[in-house]
């Protein structure tokens, strides 16, 4: 227990020199490189590589087919809607949670977290149970002549759900954080409720809700658990990307597969990059929240 | 003894203007709009389907839900997650102690490329997840023929779902311990070291004291995730019945079967999981409650 201790010897010579007084760093970011790189990084490359394997013109005719590109818009379009709706009101269950006082509102709040703690496939079921013709809100959507199961609108469900802790999750701290004089100093200097809230709460809650929106967003593209059972799976209607990846597989196309999943990932990859440079944007926008 | 009065002084004319501001009726019909919007939602999307699952899972009887739980397929089902769990989770713990560590000790160039490379498989779908193995292990994959000549099986069987649920359960684990850490700064372990201790002495007696709760909190979400997963499980396994089944691909079998209240019950299970780590959370959450809140704010101080 009590005897000297050996230092990795990779450590050594850089740690002296550099005067690190805490020792592991070649062995801690090297294990960290090692490791990140055999699960993570060489899986996803090999991705790349092997969509080019059978030619650009090959993987364009994939990518371009309209049952892919129907998939394909199905998959981002929805996560989009869904990811807005969730801002919209995840901004409203965050404000409600963080600034008002109800009974079970603890374990209310637990509760946002369930979408992130229940397995998708739970999740899937339990809501084309209920959203499903005979189902609880189902029965009550269907003389309306909403149908929720089995159509896009399904999908679109099923993302809201797996989506909103996200947004309520990354509001809540800043929520918590937000100066309430400065509220106060508006509502003396005349401003209306509303006024407040669009000119001073608002902005000063931008980065986080493209952030919240962003991971929502992320998560949405490409989940299947969930969606598969409420969508109905029709080609060409509400048949999602990830789906259309593992049809593909099931039919040993390996090549379609792979080009599928190569345009998913460089779609979200933009997309986040994008959703980042707003986001920085925004925030040295109004730096002062 | 000054600060209360000049707060008091300032504090008047600001309720008086709030006073002032009009009907408070109007104020506490929107609280209430607001919370019932807030409820109703909630209700809608987390509540029923939380409930439907238990419902469904009892409609038919008690009976039928514990024959339902106590068949064989279900039972290799459930020792099957629990296997994958007992292997994934501790390698990820493992890495996310050691990233951890890597990150917020030392300075190095690269640092906030590296974080953003470790959420990585948080932006990718699990079912690409699992085909990026099948590419390397599958039948016609890069390692494939090597494989079939040495008689080792990795896609369609249990280390196939092993790797994969290692890819999307990889985050967790690093994620909650960074910002921990990162808090916590180096202070407590360079005193440790000056005193004298070795490298291994000042991890084991006061890193892993200082960071354990956040270790659970990660540890407690890995597993929720590497029990749960379904996607990326799903391509890998290749379905076999009683051998490559997890539980999540279970209830899908019986489900696509039309035999609905096995379906439920064998989610109710994992349901109950998700319940016990939501109960879980909540717990580590009141014991330290940095925790709830603490990945935003360190991620910003490490990008400064």
């Amino acid at each position: 227990m009590t005897g000297p201790v050996p230092v990795p010897p990779a450590m050594t010579g850089r740690a002296a020199r550099s005067r690190r007084v805490i020792p592991g760093f070649g062995l801690t970011l090297g294990y960290t490189m090692l490791y990140l790189s055999l699960i993570v990084l060489i899986p996803l490359s090999a991705t790349f590589f092997r969509s080019l394997d059978s030619g650009w013109g090959h993987f364009w005719a994939v990518v371009t087919a309209p049952r892919v590109v129907a998939s394909l818009r199905l998959s981002f379009g929805a996560a989009l809607l869904a990811a807005a709706v969730n801002a919209v009101f995840g901004l409203v269950i965050a404000w409600v949670l963080v600034r008002y006082r109800f009974p079970f509102r603890r374990l209310i709040d637990a509760m946002v977290d369930l979408p992130f703690a229940l397995p998708t496939a739970v999740a899937g079921i339990a809501l084309t149970a209920l959203y499903a013709p005979n189902g609880w809100l189902g029965r009550g959507l269907q003389p309306l002549g909403i149908h929720v199961a089995f159509t896009p609108l399904g999908v679109v469900i099923a993302l809201i759900f797996i989506g909103l802790p996200f947004v309520v999750r990354t509001l809540q701290p800043v929520l918590e954080e937000l100066d309430k004089e400065v509220e106060q100093a508006a509502a003396t200097l005349g401003a209306s409720e509303w006024q407040t809230f669009a000119r001073v709460i608002l902005p000063a809650l931008w980065p986080a809700l493209l952030t919240g929106f962003a991971l929502a967003f992320a998560r949405a593209v490409g989940e299947y658990g969930s969606v598969i059972f409420i969508a109905g799976n029709m080609p060409m209607k509400s048949e999602i990307a990830p789906l259309l990846i593992i049809t593909k597989l099931e039919q040993y196309d390996y090549s379609g597969a792979t080009a599928i999943a190569v345009v998913m990932l460089v779609l979200s990859f933009a997309l986040m990059l994008g959703i980042n440079a707003l986001q920085s944007w925004a925030s040295t926008r109004h730096g002062a929240a | 003894m000054e600060a209360p009065a000049i707060a008091a002084t300032y504090e008047a004319p600001v309720s008086r203007a709030l006073r002032r501001q009009g009907p408070r009726q109007g104020m506490r019909w929107g609280r209430l709009m607001l919370i019932g919007v807030a409820l109703s939602f909630l209700a809608a999307f987390v509540l029923l389907p939380l409930l439907v699952v238990f419902a469904q899972a009892f409609s038919k009887g008690l009976g039928v839900y514990l024959a339902a739980v106590s068949e064989p397929t279900a039972w290799s089902a459930v020792k099957l997650t629990l296997t994958v769990a007992a292997i994934a989770v501790p390698m990820n713990l493992l890495f996310g102690v050691v990233s951890a560590w890597a990150i917020t000790k030392f300075q190095f160039r690269g640092k906030s490329t590296l974080i953003t490379l470790i959420d990585l498989p948080f932006a990718v779908s699990p079912v690409i997840a699992g085909l990026t193995y099948i590419l390397l292990f599958g039948a016609r994959g890069w390692f494939g023929p090597y494989l079939q000549a040495h008689d080792i099986r990795m896609v369609f069987a249990v280390p196939g779902i092993v790797l994969a649920t290692l890819f999307v359960t990889f985050p967790f684990v690093a994620r909650e311990l960074i910002p921990v850490m990162q808090a916590q700064g180096k202070h407590d372990e360079e005193t440790a070291l000056s005193l004298g201790a070795g490298g291994w002495q000042v991890f084991w007696h006061v890193t892993l004291p200082n960071i354990r709760w956040g270790l659970l909190y990660g540890v407690l979400l890995c597993n929720a995730r590497a029990m749960g997963e379904f996607g990326a499980v799903s391509v890998v396994s290749g379905h076999i019945r009683g051998l490559t089944n997890t539980m999540p691909l279970h209830v899908e079998i019986l489900y696509n079967e039309y035999n609905y209240a096995a379906a439920f019950a064998v989610a109710s299970l994992l349901a109950l999981l998700a319940l016990l780590t939501l109960a879980g959370k909540s717990f580590l959450e009141w014991r330290q409650p940095e925790l709830r809140h603490g990945t935003r704010r360190a991620r910003a101080d490490l990008e400064k």
